[in-house]
């Protein structure tokens, strides 16, 4: 068995389809007041920043930015170990009443989204959740659907989509990572 | 009259006559009958093929502790007589701190008499120093020796006041017994639950330093300069008591001293994880401690071995550390542990191992056996020097199972003890 | 699946611990800081799971840390003490944790007289084992929320100089502390009557200073000890008094130190004796920092000992994957 590399986004492909995303979010928010941007750790953090400085680029606007780490949240954690690494939870001041889009790098189960919709309750109760993300690679097992997707990957079940970051993996780009027999 | 024995074919290893050569041993009725190559076989004996195994005056133990009366749930007589004759050994004194205590004359014919019931290894009573072992008044020595006593103790505790052990070792000497001592500053040692060093540091327990057994072991060994008695330190197990006893007996004082199979072999270590079965008093001590020991037993500084076996219920042992009770089962060990931790590494001969284990305890307590002279009681070890095995504490005839050994692999083993011309067990 | 959780089963010291499960420990202690902070103090970790508080000695402050700790992690909790229960009627350690065990709990957090009680009763059930003070020998959720506060403070423990006052001797905090110290690099040195150090203290590798001043002068921090008024009915010194002049931790002390001195101490304190109130209540003390930190030590300790459980990961496998 040999693992199948497929890029599906490079650099400038990312780049592109943020903006696109960027300018959907503010749109469908009919502007920029009141608007929280919330990345999902790890990577969701990042493109989160990216959306913020394109919105600053195109309106001129320093939307709030906050970070969510959902581990603490999982519905899995009774039966998976070692224990996952619980990276930190920041949001910009009160949510209430505020509308908060949720930023991630891939939708899959939607477990996650279930459980940062459990979180931001914790924090708030915003105007209006929406979700935003950067693959959409199918396979939920929650009634979860994105308002904005930035590509729509058909993924088997195996199949890994991995979205790399300039921070944390010194390139931008989304790559399919696919096992298959020779 | 019970059937001659024949002990055909083995290696017959009696320091007391310097004997070490392949031969046949008989007894007859309750005596050794003779000793030889042609010595003849009665046709009514029963033989015990001995080949590759050595025949030995048989052990004695001169420290052993039988719960009866009082405890009868963790030991009897007689079960404490059948597990001595499984290890080898032909006679036990057992140490009075019983309940109640054995401080007068009926109390020690009831051992008497319970022993020779059990119709395993001897039981000789130790009696108390003083009444109820309570440290005040002293004990009826006179009659209690009478009823069959052969030394007194305090054992469990130490006699704290050098008064009583004064007297107490003036008296005896009227009927030449030894005084036994247990060793301990009852202020220093106090709460202690292992032996104070590093690992006590570490694992927060309050240590018994080497100093709480030593303060009274020279005490002692000055008290029998002034009274000229027998005092015999039970259980030592620190480097400087073995300086101290030199020091006694380099200068004619009547004092003699025991070690434990477990101060031989083990150490402080052993408490790591709060095992309960590595709590006793006194305490395991340092690998230094256990070398010293080691070449005391070999160069006679420690004049014999004894095993202070302690059966607990297991449910006494099954709790927090300092709150477990000291002492553990050796009866069933004491032998293959002797070997493992001085014949095989080479500190002594197997000579001197039957010395230490039956020659020396019957001379210094004046105790029959330790000889197979003809004519003298034929009470006879066999055991093989090589023989490999696991300890199981469930195998044990004792009814304590409370042995750091369990699950080791030691070296020697009882296969057969005779009592009074009578085999009492025989390994299967 | 089946991966050995990263502290083991159990927490019963940081002897046992690597320097590197020390740092996993204050690290992930980090994110639960936050959880206190928030209107909603409370995360659904631990749902489901039952958490027993076993205290054969009475300590408030801990008992009451970690029930904070098991409370904001969701998890239920169930409080035992000694008066009152079936351990003051001569039960044994072992039934009461077999009793505990025939109810299905997850994990027990225990305090108790007995130096190794923690590990024996780890021992004998499968549940998680939290030592919350074993006799004089571990205390390891205070060790663990005093190097959070240095490292709170210092950025860093490697090369710090820590000095714990007082009566080691007699101290599970104190060995806790000599341990995760030690293991994440910083010198450590004790400080007190030589009647309370144990006798193998050289072998421990620390400094032992036996004057106070020159304690401080070396120090960048101070984990001073509280003394226990028994210790002097005892006989281990001759009186509270003589003990405040010689080793007591003063201003005037204090002032004398080339650099600032953190002060640390694990409570219930005795002004006056080992800490004067100014000290206590001063600039440099992180005392009350101390028991924030350890909600958030013992969240942190909580969450890595649970879960994990094979058996029931087997009904998970689908969710492997990106979530």
């Amino acid at each position: 068995m040999t693992e199948h590399t497929e890029t599906i986004l490079d650099a400038s492909a990312v780049e592109r389809t943020l903006r696109r995303m960027a300018g959907e979010i503010v749109e469908a928010n009919g502007g920029t007041d009141n608007l929280v941007i919330v990345g999902i750790q790890r990577r969701g953090v990042q493109l989160a920043d990216r959306i913020v400085a394109l919105i600053n680029a195109s309106d001129g606007v320093a939307v709030p930015r906050g970070a969510l780490d959902i581990t603490l949240y999982r519905d899995d954690l009774q039966t998976i170990g070692p224990r996952p690494v619980v990276g930190s939870t920041e949001l910009p001041g009160s949510i209430d009443g505020c509308n908060v889009v949720i930023v991630d790098d891939v939708l899959f189960t939607g477990r996650t989204i279930r459980a940062a919709l459990d979180e931001l309750a914790d924090f708030g109760r915003p105007a209006r959740i929406e979700l935003a993300v950067l693959i959409d690679r199918g396979g939920r097992e929650l009634p979860i659907q994105p308002d904005i997707v930035g590509k729509k990957v058909a993924a088997r079940a195996g199949d890994r989509v991995d979205v790399q970051v300039h921070e944390i993996d010194g390139q931008s780009a989304v790559v399919l990572v696919s096992k298959r027999f020779e | 009259m019970t059937r001659p024995v024949l002990l055909t074919g083995g290696r017959v290893l009696d320091p007391s006559q310097q004997m070490d050569s392949v031969a046949d041993v008989l007894l007859v009725d309750d005596t050794v009958a003779a000793i030889g190559r042609d010595i003849g076989r009665p046709d009514d004996a029963q033989t015990v093929d001995c080949a590759g195994l050595i025949v030995s005056p048989g052990f004695i133990d001169v420290h052993c502790h039988l719960r009866e009366p009082g405890r009868a749930d963790v030991e009897t007589i007689a079960s404490g007589a059948r597990a001595a004759a499984a290890g080898g050994f032909t006679a036990v004194c057992a140490m009075p701190n019983t309940d109640p205590v054995i401080d007068n004359p009926a109390a020690v014919g009831f051992v008497v008499r319970q022993g020779l019931r059990a119709g395993a290894a001897r039981v000789y009573p130790i009696g108390a120093i003083s009444v109820g072992q309570r440290g005040e008044a002293l004990a009826e020595f006179g009659e209690m020796v009478d009823a069959g006593a052969i030394g007194v103790s305090d054992d469990g505790k130490p006699v704290v006041s050098a008064q009583l052990m004064r007297t107490a070792l003036e008296y005896a000497r009227t009927f030449q017994i030894p005084v036994i001592d247990h060793c301990e500053e009852p202020t220093l040692a106090a709460g202690g639950a292992m032996n104070e060093g590093i690992v006590s540091a570490r694992l927060g327990l309050k240590g018994i330093p080497d100093e709480a057994e030593e303060i009274m072991a020279i005490r002692d060994i000055l008290l029998a300069r002034l009274t000229r008695g027998h005092v015999h330190l039970a259980h030592m197990s620190t480097k400087g008591s073995v300086e101290l006893i030199r020091w006694g007996k380099d200068r004619g004082i009547n004092v003699t001293a025991e070690v434990c199979p477990h101060h031989l072999s083990l150490t402080e270590e052993a408490v790591e994880g709060y095992d309960t079965n590595a709590k006793m008093n006194p305490p395991l001590r340092t690998a230094e401690d256990v070398e010293t020991l080691r070449q005391a037993v070999r160069d006679g500084t420690i004049d014999l071995v004894a095993t202070d076996h302690a059966p607990h219920h297991y449910d006494e042992k099954e709790r927090e550390f300092q709150n477990a009770p000291n002492g553990i089962v050796g009866l069933e060990t004491a032998l293959s542990v002797v070997v493992d931790s001085l014949v095989v590494p080479g500190h002594i001969d197997f000579g001197t191992l039957v010395d230490r284990m039956s020659c020396s305890p019957a001379r210094l307590f004046g105790l029959p056996g330790g000889t197979l002279r003809v004519g003298s009681p034929a009470d006879v070890t066999v055991f093989d020097p090589a023989r490999r095995w696991t300890v199981d504490p469930d195998l044990f005839l004792s009814k304590g199972r409370n042995t750091p050994y369990a699950g080791m692999t030691l070296t020697g083993r009882t296969i057969c003890t005779v009592v009074a011309g009578q085999v009492v067990y025989t390994l299967n | 699946m089946t991966a050995a959780a990263p502290l083991g089963k159990d927490l019963l010291g940081l002897e046992p611990l690597s320097g590197e499960q020390i740092s996993l420990i204050l690290d992930t202690a980090e994110p639960f800081k936050e959880i206190s902070e928030r209107a909603i103090k409370k995360v659904p970790t631990l749902r489901g799971s039952t958490v027993v508080n076993l205290f054969f000695e009475n300590s408030t402050r801990t008992r009451i840390s970690f029930e904070f700790a098991e409370k904001r992690l969701s998890a239920d909790t169930v409080n035992v003490s000694s008066s009152g229960s079936s351990v003051s009627k001569g039960e044994t350690l072992v039934d009461t944790a077999r009793n505990l065990e025939a109810m299905r709990i997850d994990m027990v957090v225990i305090r108790h007289g007995s130096s190794g009680a923690a590990k024996f009763l780890a021992g004998r059930i499968e549940s998680n084992v939290i030592n919350a003070g074993d006799g004089m020998h571990e205390h390891p959720t205070q060790g663990l929320l005093d190097l959070l506060t240095l490292r709170d403070h210092f950025k860093r423990i490697e090369g710090l100089r820590v000095c714990i006052c007082g009566d080691v001797l007699h101290s599970r905090v104190a060995r806790s502390n000599i341990w995760g110290l030690r293991k994440l690099g910083a010198e450590v040195a004790v400080c007190g009557p030589r009647s309370l150090m144990p006798n193998a203290i050289d072998e421990m590798g620390v400094t032992v200073f036996s004057r106070i001043e020159e304690a401080i002068e070396w120090a960048d921090a101070l984990n001073i000890l509280r003394l226990q008024l028994e210790r002097m009915t005892a006989g281990y010194i001759p009186s509270l008094r003589e003990y405040n002049r010689v080793f007591g931790v003063t201003r005037e002390r204090l002032e004398r130190a080339p650099r600032d001195v953190l002060i640390l101490h694990p409570g219930p304190m005795n002004r006056g004796v080992e800490i004067d109130s100014d000290v206590a209540d001063g600039p440099h003390s992180v005392i009350l920092p101390q028991v924030t930190n350890g909600v958030a030590v013992r969240m942190a300790v909580l969450y890595l000992l649970s879960g994990g459980r094979p058996e029931l990961a087997e009904s998970a496998k689908a969710g492997k994957g990106g979530a």
